[in-house]
């Protein structure tokens, strides 16, 4: 494989096949942490360090596994290094751990990591995969900052917990919108994004299910 | 059984799975376009939920918590490190049993769940409902009572959920919001809705 593709394979999950707008993986535990910057970008590197290293075993130790049992293992891979990404936050990063809660335990069934072991690890070489996984976890992080960024900023009027609008409570100006700390915004958020990213790349537009047929005026007779 | 009754209002409407916290949304989103597959799906989970939760609260509070090998002579044995490996495997091997037991005993059930069975491994619903039964420190009798209504909340949302999908693909959407744009739009609006729930408490 030439640099060109080990490129490709990197930023292509960026825009051009995001893993939550397009392939709608990994959205069950992203969400809820993205009330906060500072708890978004932990979620972030944690998802990207499992991703790039559960498809680097994986993709090493392909051609042993049985296909029978390939899912355990798997499994077993991902749970061991999600083991290892939540002692390391309880350790270091302990007021960090407890926002995220239960979320850094399921990265184990985020469906990226599992989705990218089966799909491309199992196929592609070691390198190859962890640079997919790192992709995939930076196409997966950008639109966790990008909702993270209008929720903290629009909800509590600060960035990485620094006040940049001063909150009518505590003497500011700005009246928060208290429905972005709330979880329907996140979902309102990631919608409006997905229109504006089609917008954009318009090939990625579905084909509607149902068509409307062409109003067509008759005569009475 | 008051406490019971409060704690399976509050699986199922305050605290529903799906639409307070995000969990099973891949499944959620790609299998609600049709009420019979969501029907068949959110069956699944309930009944997967009530068995794990209460197998994996067992195993936790008599193995893997802080000082739970006592009878075994090991009192200072903290596991509770392991409990993310114990659960996924429960989970996998459970989903696995029941698979072959229904398609033993109860085959139109099995014809039925389908391929939704073994999906269901890989639905964060069940392995954090797990979670939250740990960190909430639920005894047996809750867990069995939490497992069944976070299921049964989770069926309800998607099952709600493709109801209103079936009458959504008559509708006119702009090109960019076609498919999984307008989806995460009406979640967020049922999500708006099941927050009036948050009030109660019995």
């Amino acid at each position: 494989m030439a640099d060109a593709s080990a490129k490709q394979v990197l930023f292509e999950p960026i825009f051009s096949n995001n893993p939550i707008a397009l392939q709608i993986l990994g959205i069950c535990s992203a969400l809820a942490v993205t009330t906060s910057m500072n708890v978004t970008l932990v979620m972030c590197a944690a998802v990207i360090a499992v991703t790039a290293f559960s498809n680097l075993a994986v993709s090493l130790v392909r051609t042993q596994i049985p296909g029978s049992i390939r899912i355990i293992v798997q499994m077993t891979i991902i749970a061991s290094l999600v083991i290892v990404v939540d002692q390391v936050l309880k350790a270091y990063a302990y007021e960090i751990s407890k926002q995220l809660s239960v979320f850094v335990g399921l990265i184990i069934t985020n469906c990226i990591v599992m989705g990218r072991a089966e799909g491309f690890a199992m196929k592609n070489g070691p390198w190859l995969s962890f640079l997919d996984g790192v992709g995939n976890g930076l196409g997966y992080s950008v639109l966790l900052i990008f909702v993270a960024f209008f929720r903290e900023l629009l909800g509590a009027g600060s960035l990485f917990g620094v006040s940049l609008m001063p909150v009518v409570n505590e003497g500011g100006w700005y009246i928060p919108n208290g429905l972005l700390l709330l979880p329907p915004s996140a979902f309102f958020i990631i919608g409006l994004a997905i229109w504006g990213l089609r917008t954009w790349k318009p090939e990625q537009v579905e084909e509607p299910d149902y068509k409307m047929s062409r109003h067509v005026a008759k005569e009475a007779f | 059984m008051e406490h019971y009754i409060s704690l399976i209002l509050k699986a199922v409407f305050v605290e529903n799975m799906a639409l307070a916290f995000f969990l099973g949304m891949c499944t959620f989103l790609a299998i609600s376009k049709k009420i019979e597959a969501a029907t068949g799906l959110g069956i699944a989970v309930v009944v997967v939920l009530t068995v794990t939760v209460p197998v994996n609260n067992l195993l936790y509070n008599s193995i893997l918590r802080e000082g739970a090998l006592d009878w075994a002579g090991l009192p200072n044995v903290d596991l509770s490190f392991l409990g993310l490996l114990t659960y996924i495997g429960v989970i996998a091997a459970i989903v696995q049993i029941m698979e072959m037991v229904l398609d033993k005993y109860i085959p139109a059930l099995y014809a039925a769940l389908g391929v939704f069975l073994p999906l269901i491994t890989v639905n964060c619903a069940i392995l954090g409902a797990s979670l939250f039964m740990v960190e909430r420190d639920y005894t047996f009798g809750e867990s069995v009572v939490y497992g069944f209504g976070a299921g049964l909340g989770w069926a309800l949302a998607i099952i709600a959920l493709a109801g209103i999908r079936e009458k959504l693909k008559y509708s006119d959407v702009p090109e960019g919001l076609r498919g999984l744009g307008i989806t995460f739009i009406t979640v967020g609006l049922m999500s708006l809705g099941f927050m009036s729930f948050s009030g109660i408490s019995l």
